[in-house]
């Protein structure tokens, strides 16, 4: 009979998915350091209920646990979706989200590989309808805090909700530049002297600027181990910037530049972990540089004309509905065949 | 920074630094394996006890068996000789006697057994008379002739008959010749040591070549990773028009359309073969198979094997075809006691063997002792994540995860409308895939599947036609019966009439007009017989063409069988018109000169006026239905 090729390369699902997991550690580093180690916690019960959920239902569905278990997706997931959300969320907010993520975006399409939209979006967009309050409210860097909380007591505030006496959750909460640029531009502010908000840093968020280079880190990270295509990030942030500039140059008063969007919100997260998820991405190196461009430039317009003062997942959602017609219709030229 | 310098590398990789090799998209660098075969040189293998030659060691037809069991037979005697355009003669590897002509098992993917000569040695190893040829005094056509009897076939693996890539019917339009000596697949170094023990030979056999094909420029096309071999050639080469290219390592550089585009920057269109633009490509070992055939007379009974894997000693053999695989393995110091079975070819490409009592074939470039750890199964296969690293890896550019899904989920239209059928089952995606899914094994079903379900389609068409005309054939002898049977009723009596005529006309008269209307109608007979066996024979001949037009362009099936449908029925139509026509100026003819008209020709033409008007409607549905067709 013949079943060759007898040799393969030794890439798994579960070594990608690992790598991706070490591509994150910079970021979860820099989190740590500007936002306390609440994060740990977020991840640590989101890693938990992902796999919960992941085995609950592939137990339902009966497929076999382990293999689909161990593959690591579900973390990945789960990292995610923690990465996204606000520090010091609420651990039911966290279960939700990621069970959702999990259980409805995933499984109940058919688990691994069958899901046409990205998990972790899924269930942020869930939270970010459901919970719009808590979503838009971050705690303020460690470093502009008035009082920095503790691990223990931001440990005590992820699952009580609970405060130490003398401090109020408005003392520690404040909207993200995003959300802030947006709310006095409608006040008939202008963007340079909104800018001069003590949360707004050198290009994003003060603080928020540290991890999002941490994430570009690990991004550069996964491109080099070629985990990922360089197409997506470079089509997502150069369709960024060049509509952020095109606005920016119109009228910058009213527009901000467009360092400030690439760095601030999920831009780099999105450009380097959320688009290059294959299973709900497109395939064709043209394909992957049209669905790209089509994030950032949604990313965009949601940021500045949309209802949520960040764009990333429902730009992702839409264009994952997009994947199926820009694979059919970018399909590259077969060797030998007409140009 | 490191991984920034990296990102940018990364994206530099694609150009290569060598401008004269050009890059084919794709490609794997498995670990190569080479190095464990090359540390001892090219040894002879002893003559076994017993020597089996399939009649199938190439593509094409079986060659015809010119010998019986119990003949002796001398080295170089050939054995069975090639029968129609493509196949391959067989030749005695040595001395010795034929002591079975029967099925035995050889070394095929399918594991079933085929038609074999089994030979024993006489051990004296007697050669027939051989003769060398002149080839630089001998005319080309006599030469390429002469080569269907050597038995040469493509020792790359492909095993295409060699003179039949010479043959260039006197007017050449091949301006380059390439000689594939990349062997790129791992584990194989064949080729690799033939270079570095045989160059000159080497060289002599491409100039033979060259000369035959007329080809102006020869380049000769080595990956880097056999550099012992590439300077071998230099050497041989100096001071001859002949361009060595040491092209990069990397899978599948060895495939013709690949190492075209690296040698030449041609793309090969998918629809045309590289001679129908000027290039032809020859294995290496070909080439020296060539040269010996010329040189000394020698016809093709030997080749050189890797014999590598799990064996005591890995080393490469000239091997007599014919050599059953243990022999081969106890050369090489006996295969170690882990070894669970036998590989032939690469560990890309190659199949299992589904014994060691094989015998080696004119395709076996290697064969690999195989272990579990050596070629471990693949975990349990997980599903596709849409990575796109096989569409990254696939050197055809296809799109190896549609082509999973497509295949996978039977539906094979689609397949092939994303060019299913320009996989070259390289395994280049298999081989990246983290979901260790054997994509090349989904790829073969869906081909195999389509194939066959196209000749049932054709077959049933046909069969559908076939009872269309069987139809109307038997409506047709139904009407030739009833008409001989108004001829004779007529002819006798005219007969009658006529004798009662003679007594008044002159005998020779009567004579002539008899005659003539023997004749006339004998011819009219004949005529529409003619005209009838030709109808059939365009049809048929236009039907025996359809399989083979099916098999190259599968996706036009309709129109040809439209049109035969259409062209037959026509044709029929015309034939009996013509027969009838004929027929009625006999009959006008015998009547004008008898100077009668018989009257009863005008009932039986009314009785055979309604068959003939419900063949007319028959052969019009036939018509409609082969319309009715077309818009399928």
């Amino acid at each position: 009979m013949n079943r060759s090729p007898y040799i393969t390369d030794a890439s798994t699902v579960s070594m990608i998915m690992l790598k991706v997991l070490v591509a994150l550690v910079p970021g979860i580093i820099a989190y740590t350091w500007i936002y306390g180690g609440g994060i740990l916690v977020s991840l640590a019960i989101a890693t938990t209920t992902a796999l919960a959920a992941e085995a609950l239902l592939l137990k339902a569905r009966q497929r076999p646990v382990k293999p689909y278990l161990t593959d690591m997706s579900a973390v990945v997931t789960a990292w995610l979706l923690a990465l996204a959300l606000p520090p010091l969320a609420p651990w039911w907010l966290i279960v939700i989200g990621t069970f959702f993520a999990i259980a409805i975006a995933k499984q109940l399409y058919g688990g691994l590989g069958y899901n046409p939209f990205n998990p972790a979006m899924v269930g942020y967009a869930v939270l970010l309808i459901s919970f719009p309050l808590i979503m838009t409210k971050w705690p303020a860097p460690l470093l502009l805090a008035e009082h920095p909380l503790s691990f223990m007591e931001q440990l005590k505030f992820i699952f009580s909700h609970v405060l130490p006496n003398d401090i109020k959750v408005d003392a520690i909460t404040s909207a993200t530049p995003l959300d802030y640029l947006k709310t006095q531009l409608m006040l008939k502010h202008e963007v340079a002297s909104i800018r001069e908000a003590p949360i707004f840093g050198h290009f994003g968020a003060t603080g928020g600027e540290i991890v999002t280079s941490a994430y570009l880190l690990g991004g550069l990270y996964l491109i080099q181990q070629r985990i990922i295509s360089w197409h997506l990030p470079t089509a997502f942030l150069a369709a960024l910037a060049v509509v952020s500039l095109a606005f920016y140059a119109i009228s910058p008063a009213h527009y901000a530049n467009p360092l400030f969007h690439l760095m601030s919100g999920a831009s780099i997260l999105c450009a380097f972990f959320i688009i290059t998820d294959p299973v709900s991405g497109p395939t064709t190196p043209r394909g992957k540089l049209y669905f790209a461009a089509g994030v950032g430039i949604l990313t965009y317009l949601i940021r500045v004309y949309g209802g949520y003062p960040d764009g990333v997942a429902f730009a992702v959602l839409l264009m994952n509905m997009c994947v199926p017609l820009i694979d059919s219709l970018t399909q590259p030229r077969v060797f030998g065949h007409k140009k | 920074m490191n991984a920034i310098i990296n990102f940018a590398s990364n994206l530099i990789r694609g150009v290569s630094s060598n401008k004269d090799v050009f890059k084919f998209n794709g490609g794997v660098h498995p670990y190569d394996h080479k190095a464990e075969s090359t540390t001892l040189p090219i040894a002879q293998l002893a003559i076994p006890e017993k020597l089996i030659l399939p009649l199938r060691q190439h593509v094409g037809y079986i060659p015809k068996v010119l010998v019986q069991v119990g003949n002796f037979v001398l080295k170089g005697q050939m054995l069975a000789k090639a029968e129609g355009t493509v196949s391959a003669a067989i030749h005695a590897p040595t001395s010795g006697t034929i002591t079975a002509i029967n099925q035995q098992v050889i070394p095929h993917p399918s594991g079933l057994p085929d038609m074999c000569i089994t030979l024993t040695p006489d051990g004296k190893d007697t050669w027939m008379q051989l003769q060398a040829i002149d080839w630089k005094n001998t005319d080309k056509k006599t030469l390429i002739g002469s080569l269907r009897s050597s038995g040469i076939v493509g020792l790359g693996g492909a095993t295409f008959p060699t003179h039949i890539k010479l043959h260039t019917n006197g007017k050449s339009n091949i301006h380059t010749l390439i000689i594939n000596a990349a062997e790129c697949e791992p584990y194989i170094t064949c080729d690799d040591m033939l270079m570095r023990e045989r160059a000159d030979q080497v060289i002599k056999g491409i100039e033979i070549v060259q000369y035959l094909l007329g080809a102006e420029k020869c380049i000769i096309g080595i990956e880097d990773n056999k550099p012992q071999a590439a300077s071998a050639m230099t050497m041989a080469c100096v001071g001859k028009d002949i361009q060595i290219k040491v092209v990069p390592t990397l899978y599948p550089s060895g495939d013709a359309r690949r190492l075209i585009h690296l040698l030449l920057d041609i793309e090969i269109p998918n629809d045309k073969r590289s001679t129908d633009i000027g290039i032809q490509v020859f294995n290496i070992a070909t080439v020296l198979a060539v040269y010996r055939y010329f040189e000394f007379g020698e016809p093709s009974i030997a080749r050189i094997v890797t014999m590598t894997g799990n064996v005591a000693q890995p080393q490469n053999f000239e091997v007599l075809f014919g050599t059953p695989l243990q022999s081969l393995i106890a050369a090489a110091g006996g295969a170690n006691p882990d070894t669970t079975h036998y590989i032939m070819g690469g560990p890309m490409m190659g199949f299992d063997l589904p014994s060691e009592q094989v015998p080696i074939t004119k395709a076996a470039n290697c064969i690999i002792a195989a272990t579990a750890d050596l070629f471990a199964a693949p975990p349990p296969a997980m599903p596709c994540i849409r990575c796109a690293r096989c569409a990254e890896a696939c050197p055809v550019n296809l799109q190896p995860q549609e082509l999973y899904w497509f295949s996978k989920a039977n539906n094979f239209e689609k397949a092939r409308d994303y060019n299913l059928f320009d996989c070259i089952e390289c395994g280049c995606c298999t081989y990246v895939c983290p979901s260790n899914i054997p994509l090349v094994q989904y790829y073969r079903y869906a081909k195999s599947e389509i194939i066959a379900l196209d000749k049932a389609k054709e077959s049933a068409d046909l069969a559908r036609e076939r009872n269309d005309f069987r139809l109307v054939r038997i409506e047709r002898e139904k009407l030739e019966r009833a008409q001989k049977h108004a001829e004779r009723a007529q002819a006798g009596k005219t007969e009658t009439k006529l004798a009662e005529a003679t007594k008044e006309k002159p005998p020779e008269k009567l004579g002539t007009a008899a005659n003539t209307e023997v004749t006339t109608d004998k011819q009219a007979a004949i005529a529409a017989a003619i005209a009838r066996a030709k109808a059939q024979k365009l049809a048929s001949a236009n039907v025996a063409e359809l399989p083979v037009e099916n098999i190259a362009t599968s996706a036009t099936t309709k129109p040809p069988e439209v049109e035969v449908a259409e062209l037959k029925a026509k044709q029929e139509k015309q034939a009996l018109i013509a027969a009838a026509i004929e027929r009625a100026k006999a009959q006008k003819l015998v009547a004008a000169q008898a100077g009668v008209t018989p009257k009863n020709v005008e009932n039986v033409s009314a009785a055979v006026q309604a068959e003939i008007n419900e063949i007319d409607a028959l052969r019009e549905k036939v018509k409609l239905a082969a319309n009715t067709k077309k818009p399928e």
